[in-house]
This record gives structure tokens, sequence and C-alpha cells, in this order.
């Protein structure tokens, strides 16, 4: 191995040579492994891979996003989740109303456009656009809350090593936290201050990920911003 | 570009009129995000060349007929403020910079990825805030950083310089009063890591050995940009350790 | 041909986190309603320029650069020299933003921030001519929007005013019409500094400085350029939204004050 774990690399540096196989935002050529993306440099067995710093959302299957409603078509809504791809959820892949009457549905009834729902990716491939469901408990129309948009990338430091990130924020802030995939964070409180220290909180993570001691510091910004505040 | 006896380019001393010697790059300076809203950029101090480079993308196709089906469409734009040249120029695009706008796309295209984005689209955008020769392989290598910036994978990134020809003597790195009253300008892109050239233009006079030379000049330049770039990419991200260990830091990675 | 402009690329929930944050006096970025955003100015970045400015307001950057050059007169004012402003809307700012000419939105900037300047007669262009009727000195001012993240207009002015007033151009005397330069360098014949201060209406509620947020949940705006004699020389309202006269007369009293403060930012940056 030529990179050291987690050291910095940027596109088109060594990282391996021999018996090793290109991971994530890797690629092999002739023999040797390079970084593709500018991010951390890590070993998984002899699996070279590197973790990104920044780069767009790709849907994956099984994903929970948040999008927003941008168009209403003749089955479903087009719905932006700041993809390069816009997603598409189909009326057949929301909840059937008991109450339903016979006949064709009032699409815009259900969501309009501008609502923020949060769904799940259920098929995407290099041929076609997302698909998205909402046939799922929690899933649907949000009505309440804060939203903060960070960097997809940087979502898993946001969820952290078995979610030990995201439970301190949702413990600390006395808020639920919905992190979409696609960089999308729902916040909801019972006042809207719990909200946004919820959402500063966010946001100071994704500006300092790359640091030690994050937990703590992320924590102690709560604690002191939450002086005062009433927790109804 | 003809030698105007009135003007020395190069002083008894084998110095250059910014007091250079033939073979001797401008001072350059680089960084690294810079901007809020654009998802990757990068600002560059070439010499007196300012010059700002930004990405966005992958997005979505607009207008959707121009998307490909088994790629990203890179598109880039190359453009330079009224205010950048000794002469006030028009906003409105000129043909030199409809011609720059794709060889410098032509550059950086090989580079970049764009089989992981099918149907999006790639846009880097240059704007040269202050030009004084060599504006376009500033704005390769800053727009190199923008791209990797905005996390677009790459097989590498790609350096530019060019070289050229003043009084007989071949020289690396015109400034504004060589390239005027030089004899041959060669700008050139290197891929550094596989050693291949993305864009080569010429105009002037060379003889084979001199362009050899020329050459020779602007892909070592090149390389010693790419290590400038390296280094910039780094500072921007660079890891801020205080010894312990911290559990959080390597936080799950989707296989 | 103007054509209503698309709508807000955010969900509806987070416009009402604006609004509901605005109704009880707060803002999203945790600002008073009259407060400005941090206000950096660079003067001289652009050295081949005649002056330039770079100002960040915020997350909004703006890049404005001086040129003199010389041409001719108008026909109706054969002995003043011209003042033209231009902006450009780079694609680079916004996600929004097109490569192209300029739209709508960086033409009416551009007239808005020209109006301030001449209204005010804060260039004596009649000191910037040469031989009249036929030679005069055209000052170009080109505002370059960096990055969008709202208040484009004040940032643009605010740069386009640091420019002029930084601005040199070589010292010239006139003999028989006929120009000559001297080695010295001069600055612009400057008389007026117009400061603009903009403001937005929110559900009834009246802010200054809208940053990005807010302008996507706005229901209208108004700039209110004052000079350096607190007198008003130019309006120019935005949008869809409505307001009452006694809306746009407290919005009044507040800019002239409000660009006084900002007029003494940007003219101690050039001592």
């Amino acid at each position: 191995m030529h990179a050291e774990r987690k050291q910095l690399v940027a596109p088109g540096e060594l990282l391996a040579e021999g018996p090793y196989f290109a991971g994530e935002n890797t690629y092999r050529e002739g023999g040797k492994i390079f970084a593709s993306r500018i991010g951390m440099a890590d070993v998984i067995g002899n699996k070279l891979i590197v973790v990104p710093i920044k780069g767009a959302y790709i849907p994956r299957i099984d994903d929970l996003v948040l999008g927003r409603v941008t168009d209403i078509g003749m089955s479903g809504w087009q719905v932006d989740i700041c993809a390069p791809y816009p997603a598409m959820l189909p009326m057949s892949e929301t909840p059937m109303r008991r109450d339903r009457e016979s006949g064709r549905r009032d699409l815009g009834s259900i969501h309009g456009v501008g609502d923020l729902v949060l769904a799940q990716v259920i098929a995407f491939d290099r041929t076609r656009d997302p698909l998205l469901t909402t046939k799922g408990r929690g899933l649907g129309k949000i009505t309440s809350g804060r939203v903060a948009r960070i960097s997809p990338a940087k979502i898993p430091r946001i969820i952290g090593k078995q979610g030990s990130m995201i439970t301190m924020l949702k413990k600390e802030t006395g808020t639920d936290i919905i992190a979409g995939q696609n960089g999308v964070i729902l916040a909801t409180g019972k006042n809207p201050d719990q909200e946004r220290i919820a959402a500063e909180a966010i946001y100071m993570i994704e500006h300092e990920a790359h640091t030690t001691g994050l937990t703590d510091r992320v924590k102690a910004m709560i604690q002191e911003r939450m002086k005062g505040k009433t927790i109804a | 570009m003809r030698n105007d006896p009135a003007v020395k380019l190069i002083d008894s001393k084998g110095l250059r009129v910014d007091g250079r010697r033939l073979d001797e790059l401008r001072p350059i300076k680089m960084e690294v995000g810079i901007l809020d809203k654009a998802n990757g950029s990068a600002y560059i101090e070439h010499g007196k060349n300012k010059i700002l480079a930004a990405v966005y993308g992958p997005r979505e196709a607009h207008p959707k007929h121009i998307a490909l089906a088994d790629r990203a469409v890179v598109r880039c734009r190359y453009h330079m403020a009224p205010f950048s040249v000794d002469e006030r120029k028009s906003p409105a695009p000129s043909r030199r910079e409809l011609e720059l706008s794709k060889v410098i796309r032509e550059s950086l295209e090989p580079a970049i990825m764009s089989e992981y984005f099918p149907r999006a689209t790639i846009d880097i955008f240059i704007e040269v805030l202050q030009a004084d020769a060599g504006t376009r392989c500033a704005g390769i290598t800053a727009a190199s950083l923008a791209l990797a910036d905005a996390g677009i994978p790459m097989r590498e990134l790609v350096a530019a310089c060019a070289a050229g020809k003043i009084e007989g003597k071949v020289i690396l790195d015109l400034s504004d009063i060589e390239d005027k009253k030089g004899e041959a300008d060669l700008p050139v892109a290197l891929l550094p890591k596989s050693n291949v050239i993305s864009l080569i233009q010429m105009d002037g006079s060379l003889s084979d050995e001199e362009f050899r030379q020329a050459l020779d000049l602007s892909t070592d330049a090149c390389r010693k940009i790419y290590e400038m770039q390296r280094e910039a990419l780094k500072l921007k991200y660079h890891i801020v350790r205080d010894g312990t260990e911290d559990k959080e830091e390597m936080a799950e990675v989707k296989a | 041909m103007s054509a209503t402009q698309q709508f807000s690329p955010v969900a509806k929930l987070e416009q009402k986190t604006v609004v509901d944050l605005i109704l009880k006096g707060k803002r999203v970025d945790e600002r008073g309603p009259l407060d400005y955003r941090p206000l950096t100015i660079m003067l001289g970045t652009v050295e081949k320029a005649n002056g330039s400015a770079y100002v960040y307001l915020g997350k909004t950057k703006v890049l404005a650069g001086i040129k003199v050059e010389t041409g001719t007169p108008f026909p109706d004012t054969p002995d003043e020299g011209i003042l033209t402003v231009n902006s450009e809307f780079v694609p680079l700012a916004s996600p929004t933003f097109e490569a192209g000419p300029p739209n709508e939105n960086s033409i009416e900037l551009a007239r808005v921030v020209d109006r301030g300047i001449r209204e005010s007669k804060a260039i004596d262009l009649k000191k910037l001519c040469i031989d009249p009727g036929k030679k005069v000195f055209m000052v170009f001012v080109d505002v370059y929007v960096l990055d969008h993240d709202g208040n484009l207009i004040d940032a643009a002015a605010m740069a386009a005013l640091g420019a002029l007033v930084s601005a040199k151009m070589r010292a010239f005397e006139v003999h028989n019409g006929e120009l000559k330069y001297k080695d010295e360098k001069i600055p612009l014949p400057m008389l007026n500094y117009p400061v603009p201060t903009t403001s937005v209406k929110i559900d009834g509620t009246i802010v200054l400085d809208p940053c990005l947020e807010e302008e996507q949940v706005m229901s209208c705006r108004l700039t209110v350029t004052t000079d350096k004699d607190d007198k008003v020389c130019a309006m120019q309202k935005g949008g869809l939204g409505v307001f009452t006269p006694d809306e746009v007369k407290q919005i009044v009293s507040t800019s002239i004050s409000k660009s006084r403060d900002l007029r003494e930012k940007i003219l101690s940056k050039v001592k």
C-alpha cells in the first residue's frame, strides 16, 4: 500500500499496488489502484476505498430521502431529491385511503407542489430516474419541523457510529431528527428554538466533520444554547 | 507578433522584463472552495492573472434533450470580465472565448469519469477577473481544482502551462507583453499521472528543436503546478488531529 | 418581454420556517430586522482596472471594476463625460443563473445602481470633458456577481461606489481640444456618494438586507438610494406584493440613517 489509512488523497493519487481490490471512489489501472475523488483513504480487508468529503447525492435503493414536490403528473408526483435526476412518486406507491372515491383521485389534494415528503427509494439505475414510495411507517407528507440541508457526504457523520451522534443530538435538543440520505434533514421539536439549535448543531457537524472530538464539542454547544430556553 | 526592436524582452543578464529567468514560472497562488453556492470552486493567481473557476454538478440536464444516455454532458464556459484587460472588453462572448471554452472543456473532459452520471450535466465556469496571458492554462488548473472540490470523480487532476519563444529564445510561461511581442505561444495541458497531453495549441513559428524544448519546458512546469494543486486541496481539507483517536472519526460508510 | 419568474426552489415548510421566525421578530440567521450582515470591502483587487472593489455581504460576493476610456459624447450633453453601468449575473454565482445576455433581473440591478450614481451626480461628468462635442472620458462600471446569497442590489451598488471612490485615472490636460496625459494618477472627480438600502416585506413585516432565504419568501422589496446629504436620489420597488404608503415612508426614514452607516464604512476604506 502507498497511502496510509485515513490519509487525505486527491484524484489520481496512487493508493496501492498488487493484490488489492478497487472499492468506492477508487479505480484500477494496470495493477495499480488510484483515488478518483478527494477524501480519506481506507482499507477494509484488502479492499481500498476513499471516503468522500463532498459530492452529489446519487440515489441507492432503500435510501430514506426528504424531497420537495415539483410537479403533479397524470399518475404521480415529480419530486426533487437533490440528485442529478428528478424522482417520481407514483400514485400506486402511496398508502391507499379507505374512503377513496371511485374513479380518479385528485392527486393535488394529497400532495401539492412545494410539499415536503419523506420517502424511500425503491428503484434506480443508469437508464431511468429514481422511483419513490411513501408506503411505509412514518413516510409521507411532512407538515412541521425545521429543515437543514447539508452535503450528502456528511450524512454518515450526522448519524455517527451506530447512531451515536444522532442519538446525542435528539437527546440534547429534545427533537426528533430524521436524516435523509440525500442531505436533507428534518428536526421536529415542541418549539422552534429547539429546532433551530438542532439545525445549528447539524451545520456545525457539517462544517467540522473532518475534525476530532466533535461529538463533545457539539454537545457542549447545544447545552450552552439550550440554557434559558423553555423546553415545553 | 513581431519583433519590436524598441522593446527588449531579454536583457544583457538573460533576464526577462519581470526579472525572471527564461525557464522560470510566475508566482502562483491557489485557493480551493471559496464560493458558497457553487458545488466546487477554486481561485488562482498566476502572475497577474486572477481567475475564478466553479463547478455545478452533476445536476439535472436542462434542457432535457442535451442529455446523453451513457454519460454526463460536460459543459464549459470561459469568460472574461470587461475590466480584466487593458482596453475594456464587451461582456458579450467573443469568438475567442467560444473557442477557448471548447478547448478547455476538451482538456478537462478526458480526466472526468463522466460515465458515472448518465443523463446529467457537469457545468464548469471560468471567469477571468484579470488577464495577463496564460489565462486558458490558469483557467484549466483552477477548473481542475474546482472539479475535485465538487467531489466529481476524476482519473486525475489536470495542470496547464504555456511555453513560447521571445527574441529567438525558448521560454516558459509568457506574460502579456511577451505574448504580444514574442515569436511563439504554446499552451499545454497535462494529465500528470498518465503523462498525456489533453490540450495543445500553438501559434507563431518554431523549429522542430525549439518545439521539443518548449514542450519539455511546459510539461515540466505542469508537473510542478500539479504538486501545487495537491497542496491547495490538502490545505483546504486538512484533517485536524489532536493525538487521541476519536471513535467517531470513521463513521460508517455504506458498502 | 417580462414573464413571471420561477417559484421558489425550497419546500413550503422551509418557507414557513422563515416566515414564522420573522413574525416572532427573529430572522433565520438571528439578525435583528434592521441589521445588515457582516460587510467586508476590499479595494483595488484588480490592478489592471482603473478601480475595483470586492464586497462580501454575508455570503453574497460582488466584484465591481471601473474602466476609463475615451469616446464621443452624447449629442444632447456635448460637454459631459459618459457613465455606463453594466451587470453580469455570471452562472457560477448561483444554480439559477444561466449563461447568456443579461436577463431582466441583471438589467434591473444595473439600472438601479446607475440611477443612484447618476441622480446623485456622484461623478462630476463635466470634469471628464476633453473636447466638447468631440471627445470625452467614458466611465464603465462593470458589476460582476460572484456568489448570490441575497440582496445583490446593495452589494453591487456598494462595490460600484467603492470602486469609483478608489479609482485612479491618468492626470490629463487639454490644449486646443488635444488630450495630453501627464505622469501622475488622479482620482475620478467625485461629488457624492450614493448608497442604497434594500428592505423586503415578509408577511407584513419589513426587514433590511434580505438573505437569499428571505428573498425566496418575500412578497416585495423596496430599494432606497440616498446621498451624502441624506437626500433620496433613487427608489425601486420589486416583486409581486404591495406596500402601504405608511410602510414606504417608514422604509425611507430607516434607509436614510442606514445608508449613512454604510457610506461611512465604504469611505473609511479609501483613506
